[in-house]
């Protein structure tokens, strides 16, 4: 009965405090900075490789739609909305929320075992027959086993890891290798990406991969229930698995 | 007990900032915090190290003019005499007023740079620009020790723009009269542009006729560095 089963309910700890707020923070920031970054985009949606790229350049591609710049020719004949003012604002501002909250989440999650123990793939499964198996265990739609009600399974590690190792790392780097300043002091961070405009061209790209993982990131979280894995992310703890069915 | 060391922390922060001057005039409001950081941040490492130079064979052949608002009859007078009587006056807190013309700017110490304008836009060129560096001028102006910004206007009324006094003193920070080894095109900002180098183009102002020295820049405008805050940008350019 309803009054039994309560009481019979425990929570398990599952998320500690700084991979949360840090979760939440980078979640604002990163929302922050996609908009932003779609708007500045949009003033010039023509892509180069090298160091110089501009109308008069050829690009290595054309996002074909209208710019918000009269400057830019497109074709369309019409002009965006120009949002670019506050988008840069923010943008930068958002950036910062990021990268602290980033090296909160970093220092903390090397220092305290977190990245060890949850992230880095467990012995058993450092194979690629690990992979194939869980990869296939996904396209059968077969619910996750108890193990992965308090731990992650060999195909999140690897995501979470190559999102918070490779590809925030990457889409900083690339951000601040388009800064005048910042490449006066460090020239190398512009260079060994061949320069300003190819560094644009991957933080393009880089953000479109972080954009992909925020979506299957997202469904994935409400395919194994939503409200539970919200719960677990916003106060900590999970209830014992009265849902997996 | 945390939270009254952060407070304390953050207050500390703030009075070291403003002693050393690490809050840009557009620091306030939601937008302050972020823009302080990178100000601040990007101060302190890169204080006095030169922007990067390219080789002339980097030089864009078709570099990206920008478009500029139609030139008005003043500016055409001017123009039709060969910028003869074209005068870049100086004035603010100096020991000299000076009210120059290209030509005594000309017999100033001659520097070239080749470097890169990247607009905010996202699209870039490099070009060879000569002219003489800014430091120059208000050496001999006598720029009093006060001072703590440049403040630099077009003949295009209303256009105005500022830097703080490490930048303008930058070897690099050039008053601009030649490209590419010829003059100044008008639509590169010719007669005469200030580059600054290592800010976004629209830091690089066109048709400069103008500079004030000042202590405060608050005075100024809206009180925020620049006609860019009025417009909803930033006033520190270096991202």
């Amino acid at each position: 009965m309803p009054v039994a089963s309560q009481l019979e309910k425990t929570t398990t700890a599952r998320h500690s405090a700084v991979v949360r707020v840090t979760h939440w923070l980078t979640f604002i920031a990163f929302i922050a900075l996609l908009v932003t970054g779609f708007e500045i985009m949009i003033s010039h949606p023509r892509f180069y490789w090298g160091e110089v790229g501009n109308v008069n350049t050829k690009p290595l591609f054309v996002i074909p739609i209208p710019a918000s710049r009269d400057t830019v020719p497109t074709g369309y004949g019409y002009v965006m909305p120009d949002q670019n003012g506050w988008s840069r604002y923010l943008h930068f501002e958002a950036a910062w929320v990021a990268v602290l909250a980033g090296l909160v989440y970093g220092i903390y999650g090397l220092w305290s075992g977190h990245v060890r123990k949850n992230l880095i793939p467990e012995r058993r499964d450092r194979n690629g027959r690990a992979y194939r198996a869980r990869i296939a265990q996904y396209f059968r739609r077969r619910p996750p086993g108890r193990a992965e009600e308090t731990s992650y399974n060999v195909l999140q590690r690897t995501a979470y890891l190559i999102v918070i190792f490779v590809l925030f790392p990457l889409i900083i780097w690339t951000g601040l290798a388009m800064s005048p300043a910042f490449t006066s002091a460090f020239p190398w961070t512009s260079v060994l990406l061949g320069g300003r405009q190819s560094a644009r061209t991957i933080h393009f790209f880089v953000s479109w991969l972080l954009l992909f993982f925020l979506l299957v990131h997202v469904t994935m979280v409400a395919v194994s229930g939503f409200r539970r894995r919200m719960r677990a992310m916003i106060t900590g703890t999970m209830r014992d698995s009265e849902e997996s069915q | 007990m945390a939270a009254a060391a952060g407070v304390g922390g953050l207050a500390a922060a703030d009075r070291l900032a403003k002693r050393f001057g690490l809050i840009p005039p557009d620091g306030t409001g939601v937008y302050g915090p972020g823009e302080t950081l990178t100000y601040a941040c990007q101060r302190v490492i890169t204080a006095h190290l030169p922007v990067r130079e390219f080789p002339r064979s980097m030089i864009s052949k078709n570099p990206f003019a920008n478009e500029i608002a139609p030139p008005k009859d003043d500016f055409k007078r001017l123009e039709a005499s060969g910028f003869k009587d074209w005068r870049l006056v100086v004035d603010g807190t100096v020991q000299h007023p000076l009210s120059l013309s290209l030509a005594d700017l000309k017999n100033l110490s001659v520097h070239s740079q080749v470097t890169e304008v990247a607009c905010e836009e996202g699209w870039s060129y490099i070009a060879e620009w000569i002219g003489t560096p800014l430091s120059g001028v208000l050496r001999e102006a006598g720029m009093l020790p006060q001072t703590r910004y440049i403040i630099y206007s077009s003949i295009e009324k209303g256009l105005w723009e500022s830097i703080d006094v490490p930048e303008a003193m930058r070897p690099q920070t050039l008053l601009t009269m030649g490209m590419n080894d010829g003059d100044l095109p008008v639509k590169f900002g010719g007669p005469l542009r200030l580059r600054v180098p290592r800010q976004l183009g629209y830091k690089s102002l066109k048709f400069v006729n103008h500079i004030t020295a000042t202590d405060d820049i608050r005075k100024f405008g809206s009180g925020r560095g620049s006609v860019d805050p009025d417009y909803g940008y930033a006033w520190y350019a270096g991202i």
